[in-house]
């Protein structure tokens, strides 16, 4: 208990001779926190709306009407038996489809109208103009092809469509920007490491004096790097806190009074997920910045 | 009981060894005096017998155990035995003299509660109770010494190691520690000194080592600085 206390003493001593430099540690392990764990929120978030669109995601069996393209429905508009026809089809693959939705030209003129609501675009669209399909929802998103073999080639099938398709290019896009945030968080971490390493050493040698006389009269190792560490430990908690309190202005202003109201077509990171990245932002700093101090202080003060 | 069996040690291999076959033994209770000229190998020797460094060849022996073969970790412990004073003092700046001494039982975990006591005993061997409170700044050197040798004693230690603690001192000023010594070695304290200052050894008439290229030139039981320096 002495030990600690004397040490606390030492860690006193040495926050408050350098300062400046205890600030500028604080500071940079704080921003270099926060990006690293909006980096995980970006990456948390990406995943969210994989899960959330991926479990939308349904293959569009667009059926000929009046408007199709005559190559494809030289028959013309799709008749009730055909309809029927297509939807036993359908149901008869168990184990691939899950669900089997109909969708009229007045649901798809409801939709459409959903979607484009203060769209001049609503005013060149007629109810006749939109296709009724089949939407398709599958046990797994990949088995597409089956679906589109069974039903392709129906008389009234103007065409299978896979949405997962179009969403690939919207994750690939979001999968770099999950590259590039996690890129910059690891950066940023390699910065605070370097940082605290640098601090050390500079604290290390401006303690040449105190650490050299410890060595002399016989402190264990331990009680000659404690100090340093427990700064190192000390820095990184306020760093850290101040990261940790930073995300989670982002999730109240940003995710939840900003984006959520503006982009209702998807799902954004929960409480749950935030908090365990602030625990996991909080922890990263103090072990890094330990392990650092840790490392700096072994190499500078070899016994 | 200390015993160098024939130590050499080589910083560099191109140069000449810092130190070439020592093979001497310093006794419990002796006082030895490690004489030569600068860069006779005295630092080295006193360096190696503090473990901060290693022999190349040859064993050093202290209490019939092989210092190279310590764990680092029971290196601590065993500084803990040898007490050790300065030509620069090393004393801190920001600490008064009182606190300078306890600090050497402090950061080895000392109980609080003799530490006082100890540090009181201290100062009152060297002869400094009335400077308790002064800062480093505001004694002489040679009263920096004195805490010096009272921080490396506080904690009663069989050895005591002293590398030029009057290099920085004047004659008269010098026959203060060297009396100081000479009381602390004869408590039983084992006390080994390297020192250029002929008119101090000449004086003690105790054991002179006299090293020169890093070797045993002279060995003498009651003996003087000598004519090779």
């Amino acid at each position: 208990m002495r030990r600690l206390s004397l040490a606390f003493r030492e860690v006193g001593h040495g926050f408050f001779r350098n300062f400046t430099m205890t600030v500028a540690v604080i500071l940079t392990i704080a921003v270099s926190l926060t990006l690293f764990g909006t980096g995980l929120m970006v990456r948390s978030q990406v995943d969210t709306m994989k899960d959330y669109w991926y479990d939308r995601v349904e293959v569009s069996v667009f059926l000929c009407g009046a408007a199709s393209d005559p190559a494809a429905c030289p028959e013309g508009a799709v008749t009730d038996a055909q309809r029927q026809a297509i939807n036993a089809q359908l149901v008869s693959l168990a184990g691939v489809v899950e669900d089997v939705f109909y969708e009229s030209q007045q649901d798809a003129y409801a939709r459409f109208q959903e979607q484009f609501k203060n769209s001049p675009i609503l005013e060149n669209v007629t109810p006749e103009s939109l296709p009724e399909s089949y939407r398709v929802k599958l046990v797994n998103p990949e088995d597409f092809a089956i679906v589109a073999a069974a039903v392709g080639g129906s008389p009234g099938v103007e065409q299978v469509q896979d949405q997962r398709k179009l969403l690939e290019k919207f994750f690939k896009l979001l999968g770099g920007l999950q590259a590039v945030s996690l890129g910059i968080a690891i950066a940023m971490l390699l910065v605070t490491v370097l940082l605290v390493v640098n601090t050390m050493r500079v604290a290390a040698y401006s303690r040449r004096r105190e650490t050299g006389i410890m060595k002399l009269v016989g402190a264990s190792n331990f009680h000659i790097q404690l100090p340093f560490v427990m700064e190192a430990a000390i820095g990184a908690s306020i760093g850290g806190a101040i990261a940790a309190g930073a995300i989670a202005v982002e999730k109240v202003y940003l995710i939840d009074q900003v984006l959520e109201p503006s982009f209702r077509f998807t799902a954004f990171i929960g409480w749950d997920e935030v908090i365990q990245i602030m625990v996991i932002v909080f922890l990263t700093g103090i072990v890094l910045s330990c392990a650092s101090a840790l490392l700096t202080v072994r190499r500078y003060m070899r016994v | 009981m200390i015993q160098f069996e024939h130590v050499s040690k080589l910083y560099n291999t191109e140069d000449a060894p810092a130190l070439d076959d020592i093979d001497l033994t310093i006794d419990d209770g002796e006082f030895a005096f490690l004489v030569g000229p600068s860069g006779s190998g005295k630092s080295t020797f006193l360096r190696l017998l503090l473990r901060e460094d290693k022999s190349t060849i040859g064993r050093i022996m202290v209490n019939d155990k092989d210092i190279a073969k310590m764990r680092r970790w029971r290196v601590p412990k065993y500084r803990r035995k040898m007490g050790s004073v300065f030509q620069d003092f090393r004393l801190l700046p920001e600490k008064n003299v009182t606190q300078n001494v306890a600090f050497a039982l402090d950061v080895i975990g000392a109980p609080k509660s003799k530490v006082g006591p100890a540090v009181a005993e201290a100062l009152e061997l060297v002869g400094l109770t009335d400077l308790a409170d002064r800062r480093p700044t505001q004694l002489s050197g040679g009263e920096q010494q004195r805490v010096a040798i009272a921080r490396a004693f506080v904690n009663k230690p069989p050895v005591l190691i002293a590398d030029e603690p009057t290099g920085n001192l004047d004659p008269t000023t010098s026959l203060g520690i060297m009396r100081l010594l000479d009381r602390i070695n004869r408590t039983g304290t084992t006390v080994i000194m390297a020192t250029h200052d002929a008119a101090i050894v000449d004086q003690m008439r105790k054991r002179v080592v006299e090293l020169v290229g890093g070797q045993v030139v002279r060995d003498e039981a009651r003996g003087v600085y000598g004519f090779s320096g």
